[in-house]
């Protein structure tokens, strides 16, 4: 969020601020472990996210709101682990040295959205967006659904809400939770340019201008992987790809670079009616 | 002075290997009233049973308490190898060690310990065991069959064939069920309509079979032999004995556009309507949802049209009841709607359809007159994919288990693609072919080998449209492992079997039990696989699990012998765990004060009054009096009475209280 990403902390910190609401930072919060973690050490993968779970509650949070879908995904199955073993969960708290409630509400950043902005919309909102938009969800946020429970998990509809409550037309289309290539990125990006070219692909042919999305994995390979993307299709593709956030602050007409808009690889050429 | 035998089971090593039987059967020896106790490793067998009787005779024994499995599995066989030998049966009791003690402990002293106090209380009840005789109740001999599918008509004539009366409930305006919708059927490919409706026409004109389409059970008391069910038949709006069946109503009533039932959807029907040309009965019913005169008040075209004036608007539901001493569940099953599928589009794309949908596109009768062609514009697919286990062996569908019908269905349809489709191209994914059955394999290598339809064994991730056509994406896990993507033109979904909406209130309504995913249960899933729980009441076809036609027709022949069974006794012996009032010298009669608390408590309407009277005719007192033939023994009535004078033979305060007194002195 403060690298590759830095655009979604931006916007989302922007479009806060506007609505006169007050992020915190966890005081010396620390990786969720990532893939990595997750792959190799099953207790370490659920030790990193515990420890930043015990310190928000320690800083006396009743919700934590996680804008990066895989920390999101992290910490929602670690609380769920620890909340199915009891014992794991006393002898993480005995590792962390720290108490451990792990009842504090972990939000994303579309259920952040719903529960915060959307009542209040038709106040925030000042220049309605007029285009056709694909919102793409890819799978941190819905997958496993017996943890995310997900209403319509493979046609998830939360972020299309938000979009057409803004004045955009959200399209029907049927790869809103295809894998874009993920991790494979960096070892193997011509595969990202398959799978994440045939997203593309299919949004640009259902008439979108520009896929939403609330995960930077799905935005960096959606946008900065473009080039690999453009190789599989053969052919120049110029939809942008905006997070939902920067959707939000240029309907609500907060200044372009403050959303962090001129940050992309593929050029955000997004009209606003002013 | 009590002399009780006790005889502990090992069942082979079901109590034998968590319990010490040894020990119990030593520890029931020093019992008070124990005669005589041993251990054997299968009571049950036959020198289990001989080794009772013959101690019965040597010893002399006035009460046996057999220690093994639940009364409900062999109560009756000890007690009738106890009154062989001269015991009235009702002085033997089961002492449960397999499902209330070693199949739910592990191996220990305590679970030792547990077996040795369960055997005790049942020596203090045996202790207070009274002989007791069977109750004798006459049956009626005449059958109830629900559902009339396959199912339903096998067994109804089945019954009617062996000289019974039958009548068959069935809630659609005809006979048939499912069977009729299909096209052809596996692995033989004759022509489902072309075997079933002889049968269908052979149930309407048996004389011992009773027709009653349109209705539904609605109530059900009684027990075997007698039950009295209340069946609601449906106002059809149509006079049936004035209507001749000649069809012209339909052909004039102005709402068109109702998606048949029986075409799945994929055809039309009247408002007025006779489900398919070959419904038995072939009269039609008026469809009060969509009629326009039912909804608006207004239109009466098909009374104008009728001929001899059957058209009847103010018919209403009615209510018979029958006496029945059977009852056939042939309720049959349904499939998931294509809609429940989130990865195949949530039922958005038209041309996904699922397996019964196919066989209406694919039968002779259906709406396409037996040409494959696909919903959405009538095209005729030149590639086609079939995705089997749709929902079925997917926990995260809710349907962990096997449909069983489906690889042999999903072969036959591609087999029938081929057929009408020359140079299609046809792709079945599937996780594993289960073709058991004669000639089921053979069936299914024949559309892979002859027919050259693709198998793929792999799962579908996703159906979506692109350009016009639905891409199926998915996996081919043998050999080079490697994602499918298929372009086709339609999609078959073979989705689960499922049980018919309603099912669980119509097993409520008739006291039987039913699984986590409402299909009925049987009474054992080995020995007893026609009969449910309720005595009386017996299961044929899919209602019990999807099954296929020959095995439905099967458990449908082998309900209807158990009927035939039961009609062939005049009488029936029940249970004498029935309530009673008691009885003392004079001049007390009974300490029974008339209250009639207990006839309020009773919900079965068996208790009524009896009149004590002198030699003169006067009467004396005014007690409740149990009828045998209606009391089920349930108990409340022995709560409710505050006097303590009515008690439930075999059950009775005295013997409760022996029980639970003997497990608190415990030592």
């Amino acid at each position: 969020m403060t690298g590759s990403s830095r655009e979604y902390n931006e916007s989302l910190l922007a479009i806060s601020k506007a609505a006169g609401i007050e992020l915190v930072e966890i005081t010396d919060w620390n990786c969720c472990g990532a893939t990595a973690a997750h792959n190799l050490n099953k207790e370490l993968s659920v030790s990193l996210p515990a420890r930043n779970l015990a310190l928000a509650e320690f800083d006396g949070m009743e919700e934590l709101v996680v804008p990066c879908a895989a920390c999101y995904n992290r910490l929602v199955m670690t609380q769920h682990e620890l909340n199915e073993d009891s014992n794991l969960k006393a002898r993480i708290a005995e590792k962390l040295k720290m108490p451990l409630k792990n009842s504090i509400k972990i939000l994303n950043v579309l259920q952040f959205l719903e529960k915060y902005f959307i009542p209040r919309l038709d106040e925030l909102v000042k220049y309605p967006l007029t285009y056709d938009v694909a919102c793409y969800y890819g799978c941190l946020l819905v997958r496993p659904n017996k943890v995310m429970h997900v209403e319509r998990w493979e046609d998830p509809m939360a972020m299309d809400i938000i979009m057409q409550k803004l004045g955009a037309n959200a399209i029907d289309w049927p790869f809103k939770t295809e894998c874009c290539g993920a991790g494979f990125s960096v070892s193997k990006p011509e595969i990202v340019g398959e799978l994440s070219g045939k997203i593309v692909r299919n949004a640009v042919g259902n008439g979108a201008k520009a896929i939403v999305v609330a995960c930077p994995m799905c935005h960096s390979n959606l946008d900065m992987r473009r080039p690999a993307i453009e190789s599989y299709l053969n052919k120049k593709v110029d939809i942008p790809v905006i997070y939902i956030t920067q959707a939000i602050a240029l309907a609500m007409g907060i200044a372009p670079k403050e959303a962090g808009i001129q940050r992309h690889f593929v050029p955000v050429n997004l009209t606003v009616n002013r | 002075m009590s002399k009780i035998g006790v005889f502990i089971c090992h069942c082979g090593e079901n109590i034998s290997a968590t319990v010490d039987v040894e020990k119990v059967a030593e520890v029931a020896g020093t019992l008070d009233g124990v005669e005589y106790s041993t251990h054997y490793k299968y009571m049950c067998s036959d020198p289990g049973q001989s080794l009772i009787k013959q101690t019965i005779k040597e010893k002399g024994l006035t009460g046996v308490v057999v220690a093994a499995c639940s009364p409900r599995m062999h109560e009756p066989t000890f007690r009738k190898a106890c009154a062989e030998a001269g015991l009235n049966p009702y002085l033997c009791e089961m002492a449960n060690l397999r499902e209330h003690c070693s199949w739910v402990h592990e191996k220990s002293d305590a679970t030792t310990q547990k077996a040795s106090d369960i055997v005790r209380t049942l020596v203090e009840k045996v202790k207070h065991n009274k002989p007791l005789q069977s109750i004798k109740v006459p049956i009626t001999k005449k059958a109830l069959v629900i559902g009339g599918g396959i199912a339903g008509i096998q067994a109804s004539l089945d019954i009617a064939n062996a000289g019974h009366q039958v009548v068959l409930v069935e809630k659609d305006p005809s006979i048939g069920g499912h069977m009729s919708q299909l096209s052809e059927t596996f692995p033989t490919l004759d022509c489902s309509q072309c075997i079933l409706t002889p049968r269908m026409v052979e149930v309407a004109q048996h004389p011992n079979i009773t027709m009653m389409t349109y209705s539904e059970l609605e109530k059900l008391e009684g027990s075997i032999g007698n039950f009295k069910a209340t069946i609601r038949k449906k106002a059809k709006s149509v006079d049936e004995k004035m209507c001749t069946g000649c069809g012209l109503c339909t052909t004039k009533c102005p709402n068109k556009k109702i998606p048949s039932e029986f075409n799945t959807g994929l055809g039309t029907r009247t408002a007025i309507y006779v489900p398919f040309p070959q419904a038995v009965p072939n009269k039609p019913v008026i469809d009060k949802a969509n009629c326009t005169y039912y909804q608006k008040g207004k239109c009466k075209i098909c009374e104008k049209t009728c001929p001899t004036g059957a058209i009847c608007f103010d018919q209403e539901d009615e209510f018979v009841e029958l006496e029945v001493g059977a009852i056939v569940v042939a309720t049959g099953f349904n499939v998931m709607e294509t809609s429940e599928f989130a990865e195949y589009g949530y039922g958005k794309y038209k041309d996904v359809i699922n397996g019964l949908q196919f066989e209406r596109l694919a039968s002779a009768s259906g709406p396409t007159l037996g040409e494959i062609r696909r919903p959405s514009d009538g095209k005729i697919p030149e590639k086609i994919v079939f995705i089997a286990c749709a929902g079925s062996r997917d926990p995260a569908k809710g349907k962990p288990y096997c449909s069983k019908i489906c690889c042999m269905y999903t072969a036959k349809h591609a087999m029938l693609y081929q057929h009408k489709v020359h140079g299609g191209h046809s792709y079945v994914f599937y996780m594993d072919i289960r073709a058991a059955g004669k000639n089921y394999d053979e069936f299914t290598r024949r559309a892979i080998v002859e027919d050259e339809v693709n198998y793929i064994r792999g799962r579908v991730s996703r159906v979506y449209e692109e350009n016009g056509k639905l891409i199926v994406k998915g996996v081919d896990t043998l050999l080079n492992a490697k994602p499918v993507e298929i372009e086709a033109d339609m999609v078959v979904l073979a989705t689960a079997g499922v049980a018919n909406p309603g099912s669980e209130e119509l097993a409520q309504r008739m006291h039987i039990s039913y699984d986590a995913y409402n299909f009925f249960s049987e009474a054992h899933p080995k020995l007893k696989p026609v009969e449910t729980n309720t005595v009386g009441i017996f299961l044929a076809g899919a209602c019990q699990a999807p099954k296929d036609i020959p095995e439905t027709v099967s458990q449908a022949s082998g309900a209807a012998a158990k009927v035939a069974i039961l009609f062939s006794q005049d009488e029936l012996s029940r249970d004498p765990a029935i309530a009673v009032v008691n009885r003392c010298a004079p001049p007390l009669f009974s300490t029974c004060v008339g209250c009639f608390m207990c006839a309020t408590a009773c919900p079965y309407n068996a208790i009524g009054e009896e009149l004590i009277k002198n030699r003169n005719g006067e009467v004396i007192k005014r007690v409740a009096k149990v009828n045998p033939g209606l009391c089920q023994g349930c108990g409340t009535c022995v709560a409710f009475c505050r006097s303590k004078s009515i008690d439930i033979d075999g059950y009775t305060n005295e013997q409760m209280y022996s029980e639970v007194m003997a497990l608190l002195n415990n030592d």
